[in-house]
């Protein structure tokens, strides 16, 4: 079995990825800079390597995802491991009862890794707790999202060189997304500066204290970003609840050239999709190859978890309790 | 609006007059000079003698010659209401009070939620061209409570501030989520402070009297309750917070807190609730059924406290015209509200005449403070403002006769009341509209 060369030395430190929070630079590094064998690879007519050969991967969803769990899917796949996919409809049962069943359940068949998304958060950390093999987080509740925010950090770094410095816009329904938090969190380690802009019905309590800068005025928001982060709006947070209706979020809120223009030139756009054309985010700005970065983004995505995959899976056993 | 020069309107001097500008504390001899619709020039030094006699020469007798009057409470029931007032009638109403500016509630019928309707109102006081009329718009669709208005697109139509008019938003949430959304627009939310779980049902004050006249009542405490509720509110989410037509010493002891602590909060109140209490309602005068209701006494005189100490920003008329067919029923059964355009300044002045404020006190209560709260321009003296101005005579003494009253409906529980001071000319960018009643 080979392994492509730690381009570090640094040795991951964690058994499992339940978030950004309390990994280091050098993690980060760690993962941006193994991921980059891995864009490589993809890229090739073969894309299929034996490093996880004999391993299993199982990505369990208490939550619908399509395009997260095919990247997660397409990652074990290519790195040779043996991939289950389970989607376990929430509604019906009791939350609780039925992840830590469905863990021990499944740690009996002795899965290597486990990708996990569920809606509550601490859910994915709770679950981790049962399992003797790896965890990765792929997105709990409004807490975080760590391969999302990688393979932000891995296209930010691909197109600008560095994360360092950098000043990051990120727009829109903070308050329930893990996607913000998590990124809040890699851009502050990574030194990166983080505003926030929405309007504050979006926004958690005390956001600042992450180390943000609150905007409420996107242009103002907006002025001198070198990257631009929108967030998807979910339509039932529009009807008057959160935001009054989608044509006033579009006016205050919605990125659009005239908007775009207070950023710096090249700013590079962001979105971690699915995206709402016409609420977050105009079509033409959404299309525009030279700046918007949403494609690069999900291609990013598959070697990132790749990195992961093969990160922590080095040092595990075969599954001994 | 300034359309002097199109109309070919004369320049006017307004000599021997006693100006009173409270925002910069002038009460004193001297004239206006009135040109292209602004003042030109005002002061101690304006006066007859040596004019251009291009200007046309108004005596002003001595009388007092103030800012004109902002209205930050009416009614004026169109679109929808219009078998009540119109913004035609309100108008008038408004100039023969002396009101230069008034911003009307959204409950119309559309309720001001939408911008079509903010549109429609600002394009009727262009036809009517008397009075300036400003709109509110509502916090909640349909003011039914429950879901935020487009607030930051009314805000760019023009609307002032946000409030669901003679409704109280009750929710907390809705109104947590309404006081730090409008905070992105600097507006204010004006709250009608009644806690509708204990007022609901209730026609008059709860109390003796209530209880003699079988009346079900509102209490007092569901006032307080309300305020002290959204004033914690306001500590966490921000914003700014207007309490309207505050009419308990409880209510009014609550804003003196919350401005003690620093919040941003305001209040007015309306005439009835310092020249009144709840024995107006006597043997079941549908007139005085008010919303607040008309309280105790001791209510009203802590209002009177509250206005003399600057716990009350502003007065504002709470003009709420109802005609015939909803008064002339069982007290329980009558529509809340009264009239009150006509007889804002009069009412206010009373608190002159005994001694509870300066003349230029009560003034601010109805200009440079409530425009401030708006953020209008309007309510002071400043050379290149606007020539908004109201000429009174503070001691004129009349009774109030509501078969006089230019609103089309007469509603007001001060029939035969005796008063002092009386509008003389109400004048908008220079135009006079209101000469006095013949």
């Amino acid at each position: 079995m080979t392994t492509p060369p730690n381009p570090t030395n640094h040795r991951f430190p964690h058994r499992h990825l339940l978030g950004i929070e309390g990994l280091s630079s050098a993690d980060i590094s760690l993962i941006l800079d193994l991921s980059e064998g891995y864009v490589a690879q993809n890229r090739q007519a073969d894309k299929t390597r034996s490093t996880l050969h004999g391993r299993t991967l199982i990505n369990l969803f208490f939550e619908t995802s399509t395009r997260t769990r095919t990247s997660f899917e397409l990652a074990g796949k290519r790195l040779g491991a043996d991939v289950i996919n389970m989607t376990v409809a929430t509604s019906s049962i009791k939350k609780g009862e039925t992840m830590i069943d469905a863990a021990v359940t499944l740690n009996a068949m002795r899965p290597d890794v486990l990708a996990v998304r569920h809606p509550d958060s601490g859910a994915v950390s709770l679950l981790s707790e049962k399992i003797n093999g790896a965890v990765i987080n792929a997105g709990d509740g409004s807490h975080e999202h760590p391969t999302q925010a990688l393979l932000d950090a891995l296209t930010i770094r691909r197109r600008r060189g560095r994360i360092e410095g950098l000043l990051v816009a990120i727009c829109g329904d903070v308050l329930h997304s893990r996607v913000a938090r998590s990124n809040i969190h890699l851009l502050n380690i990574m030194g990166a500066r983080v505003r926030v802009i929405a309007p504050p019905t979006l926004l958690p309590t005390a956001i600042e204290r992450m180390g943000v800068e609150v905007f409420h005025d996107m242009r103002k928001g907006l002025e001198d970003c070198d990257i631009v982060m929108m967030l998807r709006v979910q339509t039932e947070r529009m009807q008057g609840n959160l935001i009054p209706s989608v044509r006033e979020y579009f006016h205050f809120y919605g990125l659009d050239y005239d908007k775009l223009g207070a950023a710096k030139p090249d700013a590079l756009i962001m979105h971690p999709g699915p995206m709402n054309r016409g609420v977050e985010i105009d079509s033409a700005v959404a299309d525009d190859y030279g700046r918007s970065v949403i494609h690069e983004q999900v291609e990013m995505g598959v070697a990132v978890r790749m990195a992961c995959l093969d990160l922590l899976t080095r040092d595990l056993d075969g599954g001994t309790d | 609006m300034a359309a002097n020069g199109k109309t070919g309107q004369r320049p006017m001097a307004l000599v021997n007059a006693r100006l009173l500008d409270p925002a910069s504390g002038l009460d004193g001899p001297g004239g206006i000079l009135v040109e292209n619709g602004a003042i030109a020039d005002f002061g101690a030094h304006i006066g007859a003698d040596g004019l251009d006699p291009r200007f046309e020469v108004v005596d002003c007798g001595g009388h007092c010659l103030a800012p004109g009057l902002v209205d930050m409470r009416v009614q004026l029931r169109e679109p929808g209401e219009e078998h009540k007032e119109t913004i035609a009638t309100g108008s008038r109403a408004a100039a023969a009070g002396g009101v230069t500016t008034m911003v009307c509630l959204p409950n119309t019928a559309p309720v001001i939620d939408d911008i079509a309707v903010v549109e429609f109102i600002a394009h009727r006081a262009r036809e009517v061209k008397l009075v300036k009329v400003f709109a509110y718009g509502a916090v909640t669709r349909g003011a039914k409570g429950a879901d935020l208005t487009e607030m930051g697109l009314l805000a760019e139509a023009g609307v002032l501030a946000f409030t669901d008019g003679t409704r109280a938003v009750a929710d907390a949430v809705v109104m947590n989520r309404a006081l730090s959304y409008a905070s992105i627009f600097d507006k204010m939310i004006i709250q009608h402070p009644e806690e509708p779980s204990l007022a609901g049902g209730g026609h008059m004050n709860k109390g003796e009297a209530a209880t003699r006249l079988g009346l079900r009542g509102i209490p007092p405490v569901a006032e307080v309750l309300m305020i002290e509720r959204d004033l914690r509110l306001l500590g966490a989410a921000g914003g700014r917070y207007h309490v309207a037509h505050v009419s308990t010493a409880d209510g009014v002891e609550a804003v003196r807190r919350g401005k003690a602590q620093g919040l941003a909060v305001t209040c007015d109140t309306a005439p009835p609730y310092f020249t009144l209490n709840e024995g107006a309602v006597g043997d079941y005068r549908t007139f005085a059924k008010l919303s607040p209701p008309l309280r105790a006494e001791s209510d009203r005189a802590a209002i009177v406290a509250g206005l003399a100490d600057g716990t009350i920003d502003a007065i504002a008329s709470d003009h709420a015209p109802q005609d015939q067919d909803s008064k002339r029923l069982p007290f329980a059964q009558a529509a809340f509200g009264a009239v009150g355009l006509e007889t804002l300044l009069p009412l206010a002045l009373g608190l002159y005449h005994k001694g509870a404020l300066g003349m230029l006190d009560v003034i601010a209560c109805l200009t440079n403070r409530p425009a401030a709260l708006l953020g209008l321009p309007s309510g002071r003296l400043a050379a290149g403002a606007a020539a908004d101005l109201v000429l009174f005579d503070p001691d004129h003494p009349w009774r109030i006769e509501e078969a006089d009253f230019y609103s089309k409906s007469k509603n007001a529980p001060y029939d035969g009341h005796p008063v002092q001071g009386r509008v003389e000319r109400t004048i908008v960018d220079g135009r006079t509209i209101f000469a006095g009643r013949a």
